[in-house]
């Protein structure tokens, strides 16, 4: 057969997927409202930072010392101090919910904080949510280090409180969560795209008869791949852009790479999660079966696994390792580098190599396990 | 090979054909060394029950399957070796017609015709000559997924013949269709074997296999039997004898025939009942079955068909319980001015009928006609918009619940749970409807016994025969009692012996003062009704008993009209002007 009639074909069949997105509702809200709502969600109402916990400070001996500390921990934007004196009281508003953490003070701690800084003071934090004691923990020791190099400098004395930590945030100066989630959600809008509504997609061809009826024209395999791959790439094109304008028009997130850098990205990343959702769809016959599977093995881990939500340098070994073989997580650090620093090209290119390797990895498979038979 | 040769040599050469598929770790097989050779021009059916291995072979001839044994040589070629250039020549009808439901007819035919590289002219003139041929013209805009079953089923045909093949391939082109678009159908397709097309069709339909050129018997994997329809008349001669009785006491004569056992099967047909003898048998005495007289008739397919399954599968069902005393006319089902509307259609129009205790009431129509529509209002799963239903003296509209306490109903896919064993579902249904736990372990008994189920009681569903299912659910219908059981396509795709063992249940059940309520489209089963209820487009076209039907159709030409000429007439003149 001629390369037109194959063109012929492509383009028929590219048709035909296109017109099946267009008149089903279920193609667009995935494409279009789902990163709506998704980014609606993560920017208004998810966030991570942390402000005003509230902090028992238990002072056992109620000097001038200890109320300096105590303004100390009132002025940081993180804390907000309960002033007490009985570390059973504390401890029961502990208990209750109603504090976070506890700083016990006893009597001399001003003292030993001056005499060498190991200030005998005792810190009590809420463990239930991990994420928010680290936090207490660390607001109460930079607390009371403010408070010390406050203390000499006011008594004119210099130097012996050891190092003076000076913090600068790069990148995200302000610490908003919104930052760096919003990259996020594209990754997983990207995954749901590319992964899910394929598989799906290919799926329901199988339930209704109409990949039989394909196979016995002379549109081969590729064929069919081609142009269902193509509509969805552009699918998900789409999607990426009415979430970058989003974050960008709506959140205020900035966008410090250039655009071809963003676009390169998410195109390997795209050509991954298709090759995923096609290769889903060569073990999965029924709609069912494949979302099922979908979720597991792409939103699922995008989503716990990418560095989205839960810092990867922060997991444990063994959880590090599994993410390398997550192509979100690729596309999430490319993506947090894109808006949040720039074109950082050393950042860029081994995550873009991990993608294109995906790429690569899931479509070999989808060709070799895809056969023009039934069975 | 010269192009005479090529003419002459069959379409389709098969030998010592296996196919086995694979489930978890057991391997079936669906195809058993099949072997025959079809020869060019003329429609071949494949007839065969569920499970056969039709649609099986289709696929393998088609090229979707590898096969596991023998071979299969298709237009000369190895389909094997050659599979994209033979595929080039053949046209396949998938069993769901295999359209694109979110295109157009239009897209969908465009599709095909790009697909198969039929463009410019020949074209305009292949899109112009089939949607004449198929009466689609006027719907080209109208999206696939909105058209009826009839019409899917032609726009699925008219894309598997764009590239004008040589040889067409149809599965179970007739399932789910009803009566009117099933022979429009089949007239295409015989059309086109007038141009030189060889066409294999696979049916469950008999009556299909007898107008067509070869007919290959398949069941359970083998080929039973093959060759020209004629050849399978009177071939048990002598051994097929018609039962002569009056409509009332048919069902009576069929029990007591299916007793003896010399006869292989009894059905009951419009002027008596058809009996099948065991090879060897003696004729039974008129007397001893209750018939007016006996005598001989020239036996068809259908009967060598029976004849063939019929050693390896009788279960005897219960003799019928003695026809109770029960109150003649007494009026169980009254439909009043029934009418449902969804939106501004309106699916059920006014639609008057009732139903006596005792009777086996029949509601036929085309697909779309409002059936199911009925049926759900009087199971009061579905309110009407006006008119009134009163079932067992229990008004629908003010106490459903009640009402419902009475009814039996057995769906269509049979609502059984697959991974529960047949004591687990009857146990199951006898809790759902509320049957205190003695009562519970009596029923779930009677079932067992009555139903031949006790065997494969503690059996998962899902291993089941199709048969025996739909023996299980309908004792789940059974369970508690009811007055009324409702039918909703109980037969379609058994074997006709399973069908025929299912009717006599339901006769006993009916002569036990059971009230049967039962859709079809399947003009046998309407043959066991007492009365008929024919609805078109939401109204009632005629209701009255299958005789009566019969013969207000009958004319000078067609002075016998079978069941299925009375429902074409009654319902065709009205079907042609509405289809616009």
């Amino acid at each position: 057969m001629s390369a037109r009639a194959a063109a012929r074909r492509i383009v028929a069949l590219m048709r035909k997927e296109t017109l099946q997105v267009v008149r089903d509702p279920s193609s667009i809200a995935i494409a279009f409202v789902m990163p709506l709502i998704l980014l609606l969600l993560f920017g208004y109402g998810v966030s991570l930072d942390v402000r005003h916990l509230p902090i028992a400070i238990v002072m056992e001996n109620v000097t001038g010392d200890t109320r300096s500390l105590f303004e100390s921990f009132a002025n940081s934007p993180y804390i907000r101090p309960v002033a007490m004196t009985d570390a059973r009281r504390a401890e029961a508003a502990l208990t209750a919910g109603q504090v976070d953490g506890i700083v016990v003070l006893r009597g001399d701690a001003t003292r030993s904080l001056r005499g060498g800084g190991t200030a005998e003071a005792q810190v009590i934090v809420n463990g239930t949510d991990a994420n928010t004691a680290r936090f207490v923990g660390a607001y109460a020791r930079g607390a009371a280090a403010t408070w010390l190099q406050q203390d000499l400098r006011r008594r004119g004395e210099t130097g012996d409180a050891g190092v003076v930590v000076e913090q600068r945030v790069w990148f995200n100066p302000e610490l908003r969560s919104t930052n760096f989630l919003v990259p996020g959600v594209i990754a997983i809008v990207m995954t749901l795209i590319g992964a899910m509504l394929t598989a799906l997609v290919v799926a329901r061809e199988w339930e209704r008869g109409t990949m039989e009826a394909m196979m016995v024209t002379p549109a081969s395999m590729a064929e069919l791949t081609l142009s269902r791959m193509a509509v969805y790439f552009v699918l998900g094109l789409g999607g990426m852009a009415v979430s970058v304008l989003m974050g960008i028009f709506l959140f205020h997130v900035p966008l410090r790479g250039s655009m071809a850098a963003l676009l390169l990205a998410t195109s390997l990343f795209l050509l991954g999660a298709l090759g995923l959702g096609l290769l889903i769809s060569t073990a999965a016959r029924n709609q069912f079966v494949a979302g099922q599977i979908a979720i597991v093995v792409s939103y699922m881990p995008a989503f716990m696994l990418s560095g989205f939500i839960f810092d990867i340098d922060s997991m444990p070994t063994v959880v590090q390792w599994v993410t390398q073989v997550i192509p979100a997580r690729y596309f999430v650090a490319c993506l947090q580098t894109l808006f949040l620093a720039g074109d950082v090209w050393g950042v860029l290119l081994p995550n873009m190599a991990g993608m294109a390797g995906f790429a690569l990895l899931f479509l070999t498979l989808t060709r070799l396990r895809t056969r023009r038979r039934l069975d | 090979m010269t192009p005479a040769e090529a003419a002459a040599a069959p379409t389709i050469v098969v030998s010592e054909l296996t196919k086995r598929f694979r489930t978890g770790d057991r391997s079936v097989v669906a195809l058993d060394r099949l072997a025959f050779a079809i020869a060019g021009g003329g429609i071949t059916t494949v007839v065969g029950p569920d499970a056969a291995g039709k649609t099986t072979l289709l696929r393998l001839i088609a090229g979707l399957l590898q096969r596991d044994g023998g071979s299969i040589h298709v237009l000369g070629r190895d389909i094997a070796v050659d599979a994209t250039s033979v595929q080039a020549e053949i046209g396949y009808m998938p069993q769901r017609f295999g359209l694109y439901e979110d295109l157009t007819v239009g897209e969908n035919l465009a599709l095909h015709a790009d697909l198969r590289q039929v463009v410019g002219a020949e074209r305009r003139q292949r899109f112009g000559e089939l949607l004449a041929f198929t009466d689609l013209a006027p719907f080209t805009g109208r999206l696939a997924g909105q058209l009826s079953g009839g019409m899917k089923q032609k726009l699925g045909l008219a894309c598997s013949l764009l590239a004008r093949p040589r040889l067409l391939l149809l599965d179970e082109p007739s399932v789910g269709v009803d009566p009117l678009s099933r022979r429009q159908l089949w007239r295409i397709v015989e059309r086109l074997t007038d141009d030189g097309m060889t066409v294999l069709w696979t049916t469950a339909y008999l009556d299909e296999a007898e107008r067509s050129r070869h007919v290959l018997l398949l069941h359970e994997g083998r080929l039973l039997d093959q060759g020209p329809p004629a050849d399978f008349v009177g071939r048990l001669a002598g051994r097929v004898l018609l039962a002569q009785a009056p409509p009332e006491t048919r069902r009576r004569v069929q029990a007591l025939a299916m007793q003896d056992a010399g006869i292989i099967d009894a059905a009951i047909r419009g002027d008596g009942v058809r009996l099948l003898l065991r090879e060897g048998a003696a004729p039974p005495s008129a007397g001893a079955i209750q018939a007016r007289s006996i005598e001989p008739v020239v036996s068809a397919l259908e009967d060598e068909f029976v004849a063939r399954l019929a050693p390896a599968r009788r279960t005897l069902p219960a003799a019928p319980a003695t026809a109770a005393a029960h109150p003649a006319d007494s009026e169980i089902i009254a439909v009043r001015d029934l009418t449902r509307r969804f939106g501004s259609f309106v699916a059920v129009d006014h639609v008057n009928f009732s139903v006596r205790r005792g009777e086996i009431f029949g509601l036929l129509g085309p697909n779309g006609a409002g059936k199911s529509t009925i049926f759900r209002m009087l199971c009061g799963l579905l309110a009407p918009s006006s008119g009134a239903a009163r079932v067992a003296g229990i008004d629908l509209g003010r106490s459903a619940a009640a009402a419902r306490a009475r009814i039996g109903y057995m769906a269509q896919k049979f609502s059984l749970y697959g991974n529960l064993t047949v004591r687990q579902n009857l146990a199951f249904f006898a809790r759902a409807y509320g049957l205190d736990r003695r009562r519970r372990d009596r029923r779930v008994d009677w079932v067992l016994d009555e139903f031949d189920l006790r065997a494969e009681a503690e059996s998962a569903c899902n291993d089941l025969p199709l048969g025996f299912k739909q023996r299980l659910s309908l004792g789940s219908a059974l369970m508690h009692e009811p007055a009324i059981l409702f039918l909703d396509e109980p037969t379609s795709g058994v074997d006709p012996l399973t069908r025929r063992a299912f009717w006599l249940r339901i006769a006993a059940l009916a002569e036990g003062g059971v009230t049967v309520l039962v859709t079809s489209h399947f003009m046998e089963e309407a043959e066991y009704c007492d009365r008929l209820a024919i609805i078109d487009r939401g109204r009632l076209a005629a209701v009255a008993t299958p005789a009566a039907l019969k013969a207000s159709v009958a004319t000078a030409a067609l002075p016998r009209p079978s069941l299925e000429d009375a429902f074409i007439a009654l319902i065709g003149a009205g079907n042609q002007a509405a289809a616009a």
